[in-house]
């Protein structure tokens, strides 16, 4: 999972603080592993270093005081992170449950984030049906295998695109 | 075998060229499908295609009965033709007497309350013309018998019967009756002469005699009667061909998945009841062959007369089948167009009113006669075609109206309270009334017109009694005698069976005051009270009844009592100061013009007068000890004078022969309502299997079988009792506005109302608990198993 | 070939009544292809499958086949579509249960005048490749569910359709089962160059597809994947 894709996506819905930023995160996807200070700043100086944020100082402010926006450079980044389908691996919906809450924060379709990654999905167990379908009664198992967590998955992006409106009223209050 | 393995196998059969057929051959293909899906459905098709075909058959059947009558009807008027004698011509235009003319008369009578009705023959000369069927003509005291007539003498009880017209010295064959139940005669005699009414022939046969107008009522009554007859079993017939139309209706809308075209898929339709159809033809024919061969006998008809009519029967052969595939084609219309028919039932449209109403509407048109309360002896010779048109339209509309009915109702019904099994079947019923209903309009139509034709014969039961009311105390019969010769029934007094006579002689002549005619009868006071309430009578007394309109002549008006225009003194009659007013009767004759006036006399107060009486009554007072006394004495007339009839004093009329008539409706009716009952029974059975899986998972959830037989009982029960309800307003209004035609006072027919509801409640009983088993074994948990 | 879309449904809507099953539609299928038509419960995606299929007519926009209006067509010339170019596999219900299985895989060919003999020759074909040969002389109600499905198949393809649309073919069966006749039926498509619409909510099932449409609310969203 990407720290600085998050972070980025949250900018995009409002410049912050470095210390609101690392509180919204937390609040937001941090349940088991609250984000350290060390390694916001850092990855707001790669940004920064990328010209994917940029710093508007405030009078008299110490480097605590430093309020981060996100560049256009950034916004497009966000953009092409939002719409690459993750490769289905397991416990990805960590991944993509900060996806979709960040597509809604920004205004943006969760539901197209979910169908990019249905497409991968799909693609990938047509792959291993193919295999299947070819394959020896070994093939055939460990296919099956593969293509029955691959649905699991599956149904979990259709459980949260059924439920993409209550979500996005949640996150935007 | 895997799927790449398979793939390598080749591109897969391949399928044989498609040829277009030719119309004609794409029918005939599309009919033997059909044909073909009407024999294979297993138990439940059969039992289906059983049903269609019973139902077809009794309707057959009764079709062929009725292409048979008029060959029937034919032969015995051409039998009745040959035989047939002149009527009575005055001496003066009679043919001249030769050797070889006879001398004819009709001689009416009865055994007990059948008739007897016979014709008394003299031969003038030694070359006699001889009746069909009679070998000779009987002479004087001899008696030709019809075979049934003959029987009858033969039995026990028929002593009294014995020698009334004579010695028995033959039968009449086939070719000189009717029928073979015929009881009929040729008596020889010696007494008759053109004078006393006889008619003088040299030969029988060839005389067309103009049937006497039937009575309006009667003619109305009857053909009531064939419309609540067959209407229901047309009914019937049209709802057999929808016999397990639900699965035909999944059946179709597979085949119209597979590409079949709304035509084509008429057309297998079509095939599948063309199935039951023919199947029903045969069926029918079979079933009136059975009938041809035992039925002689209890019809009273030749076997040789029961020859159907071919050209009706090919129009029945033709036109069944066709009117059975037009109604399959009507009938699907709506489910056809859909493919999908089993997969997406699109929201059904409320049934509409309106056209319901047209025919119903036309019937009330037709009955106007009826609504305007004229009586139906007034009925022009349209109306008494148009009237049970009406009625028959009116019926049609009960079956029209009651599934928009059953739908309006159920539909607000169920919104609240009730049990779950009220609930189950109001659902359904909302759903899908139309299966039910269609099965109960039969018992709507044949209960509503029961009801209608005993409306009818109760009217007619009562406008009986209105007859007269006379008094029967002291005789019991009578015999009108116009000959003048009264006195030759002396040796009647003191036969078996007879007490005493006595005898009424009536006299028509005019008031000279106002030339109005003035009727008077004379006879002993216990004559006159026969049909008059003279109370207190002694002989000497005189009474008088005013006429309709106008008074008695005053006291002192001479009347003639004699040879009209003589004025002879000793004729001449004049009312006397004294007389006792009675109440105007309708006498044992009577006027158009009204009742005139009346004077009763006993012959006390004749004073020497002797009246020429136009006609007499001889009055008999039979004796109760004496079983079958009538007949005893119908015996000692005809052997006074055979062509005299014997009347009993209190005419007993139609009221044996409508009872007749209210048992066999009764019995068609039931029978109807079993094969009502059958056809339920089906639609239920149907309903269930399709819904095993429901009821089974109903089961598993913990709802009752004793709830499920309930709904299903509901279920029935809703039509039917919806129905009764239509029908009995519908037969009850058709019936009092007949009765009010018939001029006799309305009666509501409960017990008939009583009846056929109580037959209509078992029928639903009986075909609940028929399906009740079959409801219990698909409720086991096994229905749960996928199909 | 496998470019020119065979069937092209552009911008349906339909109603039943007030429920709005479809509100702009737009789908195309390609000649030979197994497109898989996805969506949750009451999407619209089977009502968006009968109107491709012409079975139902949409209130508004079209559906060309081979370059033929559908929506144009008349009853009669749908029904001959469906005799012809179409075949359909349902989830149940859609064998005639008088007739044996090799009656109702003979049927569309005898629909369209084929001989008694010459038909039944080639069902029984069919019947054997799907495996099936042993129920031919029963009726549809004494087979499994499984090798009901499969009669299915066989009728669906008798008549070497160029569209095969599968409606939950194996929503009745289990996965074994189902699976079966998932391979048996697109491997059967592939060597008759037919396409196959398939309307599925299961991703195994969708997984025998080459691509996929899903239909959400009425509307279909389809994501082609740079490959």
């Amino acid at each position: 999972m990407s720290v600085g894709h998050t972070l980025l996506g949250l900018l995009e819905s409002g410049p912050r603080h470095g210390y609101d930023l690392k509180r919204d995160y937390d609040e937001r996807f941090g349940q088991d592993r609250p984000l350290a200070y060390g390694q916001v700043y850092s990855t707001l100086a790669r940004l920064l270093k990328n010209g994917l944020v940029e710093v508007g100082s405030e009078p008299g402010a110490g480097p605590d005081r430093k309020r981060y926006a996100i560049t256009d450079a950034g916004v497009t980044d966000v953009a092409g992170w939002l719409s690459e389908p993750e490769r289905p691996e397991p416990y990805l919906q960590s991944t993509l449950y900060t996806k979709v809450v960040l597509a809604l924060l920004t205004g943006r379709d969760g539901a197209d984030v979910l169908d990019t990654q249905r497409a991968e999905h799909l693609r990938l167990m047509r792959d291993l049906t193919r295999r299947k379908t070819g394959g020896d009664l070994a093939d055939q198992l460990v296919c099956d295998h593969a293509l029955f967590h691959l649905e699991a998955d599956l149904r979990w992006l259709e459980l949260t695109a059924a439920r993409l409106d209550q979500l996005a009223v949640r996150v935007r209050a | 075998m895997t799927a790449t393995a398979l793939a390598r196998t080749g591109a897969g059969p391949t399928p044989p060229p498609r040829r277009p057929r030719r119309a004609l051959a794409q029918w005939a293909a599309d009919l033997a499908l059909g044909v073909r899906l009407s024999v294979s459905g297993g138990r439940a098709g059969w039992v289906r295609l059983a049903l269609i075909a019973v139902g077809i058959g009794l309707g057959v059947t009764m079709l062929l009965g009725a292409a048979t009558a008029p060959a029937v009807v034919a032969a015995q008027e051409a039998r009745s033709n040959d035989r047939s004698t002149p009527m009575w011509e005055p001496p003066e235009d009679a043919v001249a007497a030769g050797p070889g003319t006879i001398l004819t008369i009709a001689a009416r009578s009865q055994f007990r309350d059948t008739d007897v009705e016979g014709v008394l023959v003299q031969a003038e000369g030694d070359a006699p013309p001889v009746p069909p069927g009679v070998a000779r003509l009987p002479g004087p005291g001899e008696v030709v018998l019809s075979p049934a007539l003959a029987d009858l003498m033969a039995t026990d009880g028929a002593e009294a019967l014995r020698g009334r017209w004579g010695e028995a010295v033959g039968t009449i064959g086939p070719e000189g009756l009717r029928g073979p139940d015929e009881l009929t005669f040729y008596a020889g005699s010696d007494q008759l002469s053109v004078e006393e009414f006889a008619s003088r022939t040299d030969r029988f046969g060839g005389v067309e005699r103009a049937d006497p107008d039937p009575d309006p009522t009667l003619l109305v009554l009857a053909m009531v009667a064939t419309t609540v007859l067959l209407l229901p079993v047309a009914i019937f017939v049209t709802s057999a061909v929808r016999f397990g139309s639900e699965a035909r209706d999944r059946r179709l809308a597979a085949l119209r998945l597979v590409g079949a075209d709304a035509r084509m898929a008429r057309r297998v339709a079509a095939g599948e009841t063309l199935t039951g159809a023919v199947l029903g033809l045969a069926l029918g024919g079979v079933l009136f062959a059975a009938l041809l061969l035992a039925l002689p006998d209890a019809l009273g008809v030749f076997a040789g007369d029961l020859r159907p009519v071919p050209a009706l029967v090919a129009l029945v052969v033709v036109l069944v089948p066709v009117a059975a595939v037009v109604v399959t084609v009507a009938a699907m219309q709506r489910v056809v167009v859909e493919p999908l028919g089993v997969v997406r039932r699109s929201g059904d449209r409320r049934r509409r009113l309106w056209w319901r109403l047209v025919l119903p509407v036309i019937g009330l048109v037709l009955v106007a006669p009826l609504l305007a309360g004229r009586g139906i002896d007034t009925f022009s010779d349209t109306e008494q075609l148009s009237v049970p048109v009406g009625l028959g339209l009116l019926l049609l509309g009960v079956a029209l109206l009651l599934p928009w009915l059953v739908e309006a109702s159920v539909r607000h019904l169920g919104g609240s309270g009730g049990g779950v099994a009220w609930q189950l079947s109001v659902r359904r019923l909302q759903l899908d009334s139309g299966t039910s209903v269609r099965a109960v309009s039969g018992i709507a139509v044949s209960v509503a017109g029961l009801l209608v034709i005993n409306g009818i014969v109760a009217g007619l039961e009562s406008g009986e009694t209105e007859v007269p009311q006379r008094d029967a105390a002291d005789f019991q019969a009578v015999v009108y005698d116009n000959s003048g010769a009264e006195p030759r029934w002396g040796p009647l007094e003191g036969s078996r069976g007879i007490r005493e006579i006595s005898t009424l002689s009536s006299v028509v002549t005019t008031d000279p005051a106002t030339g109005a005619d003035v009727w008077i009868d004379i006879g002993e006071c216990a004559a006159l009270a026969v049909d008059t309430e003279v109370g207190d009578c002694a002989d000497g007394d005189v009474f008088a009844a005013a006429p309709t309109n106008g008074t008695v002549p005053t006291a002192g008006t001479t009347l003639d009592l004699g040879e009209p225009g003589s004025s002879e003194a000793a004729s001449t009659w004049t009312v006397p100061e004294t007389l006792t007013t009675v109440p105007t009767v309708t006498g044992m004759m009577s006027s158009p013009e009204g009742e005139p006036a009346r004077f009763l006399i006993t012959p006390g107060a004749l004073e020497g007068v002797e009246p020429l009486a136009s006609s007499s009554s001889v009055l008999i007072a039979l004796d109760p000890a004496v079983p079958d006394a009538m007949d005893h004495a119908r015996t000692a007339v005809a052997q006074v004078d055979a062509s005299m009839h014997v009347d009993p004093v209190v005419i007993e009329g139609l009221a044996p022969v409508l009872a007749d008539i209210r048992q066999a409706l009764l019995a068609g009716t039931a029978a109807l309502l079993l094969l009502i009952g059958a056809s339920l029974l089906v639609n239920v059975v149907e309903q269930m299997r399709e819904r095993r899986r429901l009821l089974a998972a109903l089961l598993a959830f913990g709802v009752r079988r004793r709830t499920l037989s309930a709904s299903v009982l509901l279920q029935l029960a809703v039509p039917v009792v919806l129905g009764l309800a239509l029908a009995a307003v519908t037969g009850t209004g058709l019936s009092t506005l007949l009765q009010i035609g018939m001029e006799v006072p309305v009666r509501l027919d409960w017990a008939g109302i009583g009846t056929t509801s109580g037959v209509a409640a078992l029928v639903v009983l009986v075909t609940t608990a028929a399906s009740l088993p079959l409801l219990w074994r698909l409720m086991r948990p096994e229905g749960l198993r996928a199909e | 070939m496998l470019d020119s879309p065979l069937l092209v449904a552009d911008d349906l809507a339909l109603s039943f009544g007030e429920t709005r099953a479809l509100t702009s539609a737009s789908v195309q299928v390609r000649a030979g292809e197994v497109l898989a038509l996805l969506g949750p419960s009451g999407s619209g995606k089977s009502t968006l499958m009968h109107c491709l299929a012409g079975i139902l007519a949409p209130d508004s926009g079209s559906v060309t086949y081979d370059g033929r209006d559908v929506t144009a067509m008349s009853d009669v010339e749908r029904s001959a579509l469906r005799r012809t170019e179409f075949g359909f596999v349902f989830q149940f219900g859609q064998l005639v249960p008088e007739l044996t299985c090799l009656e109702n895989v003979a049927l569309p060919l005898r629909m369209t005048g084929a001989r008694r003999r010459e038909a039944e020759r080639v069902a029984t074909a069919w019947l054997e490749r799907l495996e099936v040969a042993d129920v031919a002389a029963k009726r549809p109600g004494e087979a499994s569910g499984g090798q009901g499905q499969r009669v299915a198949v066989a009728r669906a393809l008798v008549t070497r359709p160029r569209v095969v649309f599968a409606d939950e073919p194996t929503g009745a069966l289990d996965s074994l089962n189902g699976e079966r006749v998932m391979e048996l039926l697109v491997a059967a498509a592939r060597d008759t160059g037919a396409a196959v619409v398939l309307v599925t909510h299961e991703a195994r099932v969708a997984a025998y597809s080459d691509r996929e449409a899903v239909v959400r609310d009425g509307r279909v969203r389809q994501v082609e994947l740079a490959r």
